[in-house]
C-alpha cells in the first residue's frame, strides 16, 4: 500500500496531525516503543508549544529517564503524564485492547498497558490497520481496559463515549466513506451528526513537521523517516 | 533469608558463571535495551541448561528467544517477549503456540513492584490500574483487595496486590566491575532492582577498573554495590549483538539475521552453530 493520499501530504502526516489535535492541551506526552507516528504528533505539538514535555521511552540519545524502566510507570501512577498511546492486536467496541493472543496466534504480550490504560488521564488508541480482524466485537483476551480519548486508525477517527461505553465515528480520512468504514469495522458504533472528512494537515503543520519535527524523528526512527521524507 | 553478602567471586569467564546457574533456576533478566549478559546466555546453551524459568524485568527479547529455542526454558514470566524493531520473537512465539513452555503473562509495573517488595522484605506491594485486565484472573499471586485507608477516597477503592518476587539468580552485563567487586550499571536501575531482589547475582563486564568505584562521587550513583554481587566475569562485547550505552550500539544487521534465521527450527539451529562451542 502506498503511504500517499490525495494532496501534498502523506497518510502518516495526516495521522500525526489528527493525533496532535487530540492532545493540544497536554502538558506531558509520553510515547512508548515503536510509535513513530505518535512521536511525530508529540514533536509537532512541542514545535508549537516549547513548554510541552515529550518523553520518548526509547529515545536513543539523551533518553529522558534515569531511574530505569519503572520510572515511566511511577510518573504515570502519580499523574505526571497526561497523554499516552496504546494499540492492540485486537481492539473491541468497548475499547478493550488485546496484546496477548488471537485466533491461535501469540503476540508479544501486554507490556505496561494493563497499568497505563486506566491510570493515564488521556489515552489515545492508535492502530493503522483498520479491518474486521483488528476491530472486533469482543477481544479474545483483555490486556487492558480503560476510557480512551479516541481511537484513530489509518482510515477513520472515533471518539469514545464514556457514559454509553461506545465509540462514535467522528470523521473518515480522505478517500474513505461512512459505509466503507462500517464494512471494515467488526464492532457496532454511533455516528456523529456532523461526521465529515478528517481535517487535512495545514500548510503550517506540514511545514513544522518537515523542518522542526523531522530531525527528531529521524534520530530515533531512521527507517520511518527515510520512508516518509525521502 | 541467609543471603550471601560478603565477597564477590571473580570468575575466569562467562562459562564459569553459566556453571553456577543450576537447572530449574528462576532467572531474572533485563530487556534487550538494558544489557543482557549474552555471553552467559550462549554459555548456558552450550552447557545444555534445562528447565530454566525466565523472569523478564519487565520484558524480554533476544536472550529469552535464544534460551527458549535451545530448549533451556520451562517457563517464562514477562510483560512481553519481542525483538522490538526486528519483530516478533520467533522461538518464543512458536513455543507458546505449541504449548512447549508455560507462560505467566504480566504487566511491566507489576513485575517492578513484585521485585520492589522483595527489596524491602515485605510480602506484597499495591499497584494502581490493572483491575479490569484478564491478567488478574490468570495470576494466583495477584489479588484485588480493598484499600484499608479507603475512606479518604470514598467507600470503595479496590487495589491490586502483587506478591513479592525473588529470583534465584539475577544475570546481566555491565560496563565496569572494580577490584572491590562493585559493578557500574549507570542509569539502568532495573538492573539494581533485579540484583537487590535476587538470592544471587552474576554480572559480566566489559572492563575491570582498579580500586573501588564507591570512592568516586561521580561514578558512585551508577554503582551496584558488591553486597549484592555474587560473582563477576570479564566478557568483552558481552552484550553483543545488543548494546552498551556509550560504548557500542545494537548490531541491527545481526538482529535482522537472527530474526530471519529463527523463523524455523532449522534456521535457528544454523544460527547457533555459527557460535564457537
Amino acid at each position: 500500500m502506498s503511504s500517499r493520499v490525495a494532496g501534498p501530504y502523506c497518510a502518516e502526516e495526516l495521522l500525526a496531525c489528527a493525533i496532535a489535535r487530540l492532545a493540544t492541551d497536554a502538558g506531558h506526552i509520553a510515547v512508548g516503543a515503536a510509535s513513530p507516528i505518535p512521536a511525530t504528533a508529540a514533536y509537532l505539538l512541542k514545535a508549537k508549544n516549547p513548554r510541552l514535555r515529550v518523553s520518548l521511552l526509547h529515545k536513543r540519545e539523551a533518553n529522558p529517564f534515569s531511574e530505569g524502566s519503572r520510572e515511566l510507570f511511577d510518573l504515570a501512577g502519580q499523574g505526571r503524564i497526561d497523554v499516552f498511546f496504546l494499540g492492540g492486536a485486537q481492539i473491541d467496541g468497548e475499547a478493550n485492547i488485546n496484546l496477548v493472543q488471537a485466533e491461535g496466534k501469540r503476540f508479544p504480550g501486554s507490556f505496561g498497558s494493563a497499568f497505563m490504560y486506566p491510570v493515564i488521564p488521556r489515552t489515545i488508541l492508535f492502530r493503522e490497520e483498520h479491518s474486521r480482524r483488528v476491530l472486533v466485537p469482543k477481544v479474545e483476551f483483555i490486556s487492558a481496559r480503560g476510557n480512551p480519548v479516541a481511537l484513530l486508525t489509518g482510515k477513520a477517527l472515533f471518539s469514545w463515549q464514556k457514559d454509553r461505553r461506545r465509540f462514535r465515528l467522528e470523521s473518515v480520512h480522505p478517500g474513505q466513506t461512512e459505509s466503507g468504514i462500517r464494512a471494515l469495522t467488526g464492532f457496532d458504533y454511533d455516528v456523529a451528526p456532523g461526521c465529515a472528512e478528517t481535517q487535512a494537515p495545514s500548510t503550517d503543520e506540514l511545514d513544522l513537521i518537515r523542518t522542526r519535527v523531522k530531525p527528531e524523528i529521524a534520530a530515533n526512527y531512521p527507517e520511518f523517516a527515510a520512508r516518509i521524507w525521502p | 533469608m541467609n543471603l550471601p553478602s560478603n565477597q564477590t567471586a571473580f570468575h575466569e569467564n562467562a562459562e564459569k558463571i553459566a556453571a553456577q546457574i543450576p537447572d530449574g533456576s528462576l532467572l531474572g533478566l533485563p530487556p534487550d535495551y538494558s544489557m543482557p549478559a549474552m555471553a552467559v546466555v550462549h554459555a548456558l546453551i552450550r552447557r545444555r541448561a534445562k528447565g530454566l524459568r525466565l523472569l523478564g524485568v519487565p520484558v524480554l527479547g533476544l536472550s529469552a528467544d535464544l534460551l527458549i529455542g535451545a530448549g533451556c526454558v520451562a517457563e517464562v514470566e514477562s510483560s512481553a517477549v519481542s525483538l522490538g524493531e526486528a519483530g516478533l520473537a520467533p522461538r518464543f512465539t512458536e513455543a507458546v503456540e505449541k504449548k512447549l513452555i508455560k507462560i505467566k503473562d504480566a504487566t511491566c509495573p507489576a513485575i517492578h513492584s513484585g521485585l520492589q517488595a522483595t527489596e524491602k522484605g515485605v510480602p506484597f506491594m499495591p499497584l494502581r490500574g490493572v483491575i479490569g485486565s484478564d491478567l488478574v484472573a490468570l495470576r494466583s499471586d495477584w489479588r484485588v483487595s480493598e484499600n484499608p485507608f479507603g475512606a479518604k477516597y470514598g467507600e470503595q477503592d479496590p487495589i491490586l496486590l502483587v506478591s513479592a518476587i525473588q529470583p534465584d539468580v539475577a544475570l546481566f552485563h555491565a560496563r565496569w566491575a572494580d577490584e572491590a567487586g562493585n559493578v557500574w550499571i549507570g542509569r539502568r536501575k532495573e538492573l539494581a532492582t533485579i540484583a537487590h531482589a535476587s538470592r544471587r547475582c552474576f554480572v559480566t563486564y566489559e572492563e575491570l577498573r582498579p580500586g573501588d568505584m564507591l570512592a568516586d562521587e561521580l561514578l558512585a550513583p551508577g554503582v551496584l554495590s558488591s553486597v549484592y554481587v555474587s560473582g563477576v566475569a570479564r566478557a568483552e562485547r558481552g552484550a553483543w549483538p545488543l548494546s552498551v550505552a556509550g560504548l557500542y550500539g545494537v548490531d541491527d544487521a545481526q538482529m535482522r539475521r537472527y530474526a530471519n534465521a529463527a523463523r524455523t527450527r532449522e534456521g535457528f539451529q544454523g544460527y547457533l552453530n555459527e557460535f564457537p562451542s
